[in-house]
């Protein structure tokens, strides 16, 4: 097992380095960081850009990629990173900043989500084709088919425009963290403004989840050893939370762990509807503008996040289930 | 499900007892899609919708950037009714019915939709059968590029593709403008593929040692004729489902892209439903209910009946989901 997870640690880190390497040219060459440079400062000496293509290694010609993405790398992982075009702003601040709030967001979201869903599809998978079974299956099916945005213009209509247009003032707030000009914490305050992103995501979560464990609940509840341990006189509660529960969570871990990839996508989408300051809108807003400084951490954080989430997946679907066998 | 299967017994002529009971896989998976409800009425309500668009002479009562009356200094205003006689589902800024431009955006979203999905199925079949049957480096290359691609935020990857293809010039005649909906199908076909060249490639792993191969190969049959008569039919089902679940994929993906300004322009004379739902955005805070209710409303039953569908499909094609279930 140890030798498993340090043989899979040891490959990811080519990886992590070849991947990011693709995604450096992907981006040096799909948002041209110079010329987006020259955009937004147009009035830059040719000392200052001479300057800012030093710091980013941004060296012309095949080589130069390569070059330029070890001065890259180099540079970001002593933690000297280049500011950012736009104003010159240092970026790990704003980064740490997003990445803040990101988290509060998608944690609450998801632990939420992940459980309600879990129970849900637990909850239905017990009683195949009954009256509830297939209301809460439909009810799932519906979240999935509804955008991430649809929804969450669907609820700022609902709970902010309407509500306060019948009720005189606004159920929740519809965008960023605190109102413009708050200062200080106050969770009351972050908390109300979290409720309807929470529920965009959320709905996303609870859909995928729920089908997800009524899927291989009850793929779990026809198998044979189901019968076996039935009929070797088990309690129906043992049967269920020893044999049945366990057995099913096994697939389900491993798609929360590669699953990550989809929350952040539909958190990008949900942080731009609701102003959200977090990773999501850092990265649309760096991408709209060219912010090459900016992007970067951006797509280095991610591919290292995703990788080792699947690296997660592998160790924790090899750990869990017995039958696999390492090689 | 299962009495449709059973032969019949019949002692006085066992031939004629399986003539009564020999149903073609086709007939068997239609009796199944049947059976789910949902799917029945998905198919109707977008067989509907489908009709609607292509009889669009006659169901869209204005045309696409037509105003429902003109607008005259001093006369009655024509921008931002609510529904009423002349524009059932209102009108927006400037006056345009947005009932015909729905139908004239669904056009568009439904093109945009069929076009990637086929594309990217023929792409994605073509690559897994080869990946599948062949194996080895390039079965390798190409898994490692799926998963990073299917890794990535959707989004993420998306945008980050788009700006690579508008960067290279040469490629222009044939991706067409960045604002094209050629563009769009082309973006869509490059993420579309590889999903389906997973789930084929699996397929044919799983099947090519199966006797009914062997027994082709020992008949001299060639590789080629292999895929094509012996194992992708085997593996329609999953591949039918594939593509339709894409078709939504594409649907929504165009109206993502649109509503963060990166979608397609389709030009003075069309629109889309990704244009029509992200324009509604600028109508949420002044309370015109109509312009967003009904866009969004359409593409979320649009996407819905799509996904609808590919579960019936899953149900009529898969031989595993017999039991229980809806």
């Amino acid at each position: 097992m140890l030798r498993f997870v340090i043989r899979r640690l040891f490959w990811a880190v080519p990886t992590v380095l070849l991947v990011t390497f693709l995604v450096y040219v992907a981006i040096r060459l799909g948002t041209d960081p110079l010329a987006s440079y020259l955009r937004i400062n147009q009035r830059a000496s040719p000392k200052k850009i001479q300057q800012y293509i030093e710091f980013n290694g941004l060296y012309e010609g095949a080589g130069g990629y390569v070059r330029g993405y070890f001065k890259w790398l180099g540079g970001f992982l002593s933690g000297d990173w280049p500011r950012s075009i736009k104003g010159t702003r240092e970026v790990w601040p704003d980064f740490k900043y997003s990445m803040f709030n990101t988290l509060r967001l998608s944690g609450i979201a998801t632990i939420l989500g992940v459980s309600i869903g879990l129970s849900l599809g637990v909850f239905v998978a017990l009683r195949p084709g009954s009256l509830r079974d297939s209301s809460v299956n439909t009810a799932a099916f519906v979240g999935l088919s509804i955008p991430p945005f649809v929804s969450a213009l669907l609820l700022q209509m609902l709970f902010a425009v309407y509500w306060s247009r019948w009720f005189g003032e606004s159920l929740f707030p519809t965008s960023g963290i605190y109102p413009p000009g708050h200062q200080g914490f106050d969770l009351v305050l972050m908390l109300k403004h979290l409720v309807l992103p929470v529920t965009v995501v959320a709905i996303q979560v609870i859909a995928v989840y729920t089908r997800y464990m009524r899927a291989t609940l009850l793929e779990v509840l026809n198998s044979d050893y189901m019968r076996t341990a039935r009929s070797k006189g088990i309690s129906e509660r043992r049967v269920l939370v020893r044999h049945a529960l366990r057995n099913a969570l096994i697939p389900v871990v491993t798609v929360a762990a590669i699953d990550i990839g989809a929350i952040l996508g539909g958190l990008i989408i949900t942080e731009n509807v609701f102003s959200y300051p977090g990773l999501g809108k850092f990265f649309l807003d760096a991408y709209g503008t060219g912010d090459f400084p900016q992007l970067m951490p951006w797509m280095f954080f991610f591919t290292v996040l995703v990788i080792l989430f699947n690296l997660l997946a592998d160790v924790s679907y090899a750990w869990l289930d017995p039958r696999i066998r390492l090689g | 499900m299962a009495d449709v299967i059973q032969p019949q017994l019949t002692t006085d002529d066992d031939s004629e007892g399986l003539a009564a009971t020999s149903i073609s896989p086709g007939k068997l998976a239609f009796k199944r899609y049947l059976n789910h409800k949902g799917a029945v009425v998905s198919a109707v309500l977008l067989a509907v919708m489908v009709l609607f668009v292509i009889l669009s002479p006659l169901t869209a009562r204005y045309g696409v950037n037509e105003s429902v009356f003109p607008a005259v200094k001093d006369g009655p205003r024509n921008d931002f009714l609510t529904p009423r006689s002349i524009a059932w589902f209102g009108t927006d800024d400037i006056g345009r019915d947005i009932y015909s431009r729905l139908i004239h955006g669904l056009r568009v979203s439904l093109v945009i939709g069929l076009a990637a999905a086929v594309f990217s199925t023929v792409v994605g079949v073509t690559v897994g059968s080869v990946a599948g049957l062949k194996g080895g480096l390039f079965d390798d290359i190409l898994m490692r590029i799926t998963d990073v691609f299917l890794a990535f935020p959707f989004l993420v990857a998306l945008l980050v593709t788009r700006s690579l293809l508008v960067g290279v010039e040469w490629l222009e005649p044939i991706v067409g403008k960045p604002s094209s909906v050629r563009f769009v199908i082309v973006l869509f076909v490059i993420f579309g593929w590889m999903g389906v060249a997973r789930l084929v490639r699996g397929q044919i792993l799983s099947l090519k040692e199966r006797e009914f191969v062997e027994a082709a190969r020992a008949l001299g049959a060639t590789n080629f004729r292999i895929v094509a008569k012996h194992l992708l039919p085997n593996s329609i089902g999953p591949i039918l489902v594939a593509l339709t679940t894409a078709v939504a994929g594409a649907i929504v993906g165009e109206a993502t892209l649109s509503f963060f300004g990166y979608g397609p322009q389709p030009g003075a004379g069309q629109t889309s439903l990704g244009l029509l739902v992200s324009s509604s955005k600028q109508a949420l805070l002044p309370g015109f209910w109509w312009l967003v209710i009904f866009p969004c409303g359409l593409l979320v039953l649009v996407t819905l009946c799509i996904n609808f569908i590919g579960d019936g499909l899953r149900d009529a094609t898969d031989p595993k989901l017999d039991i229980g279930g809806h």
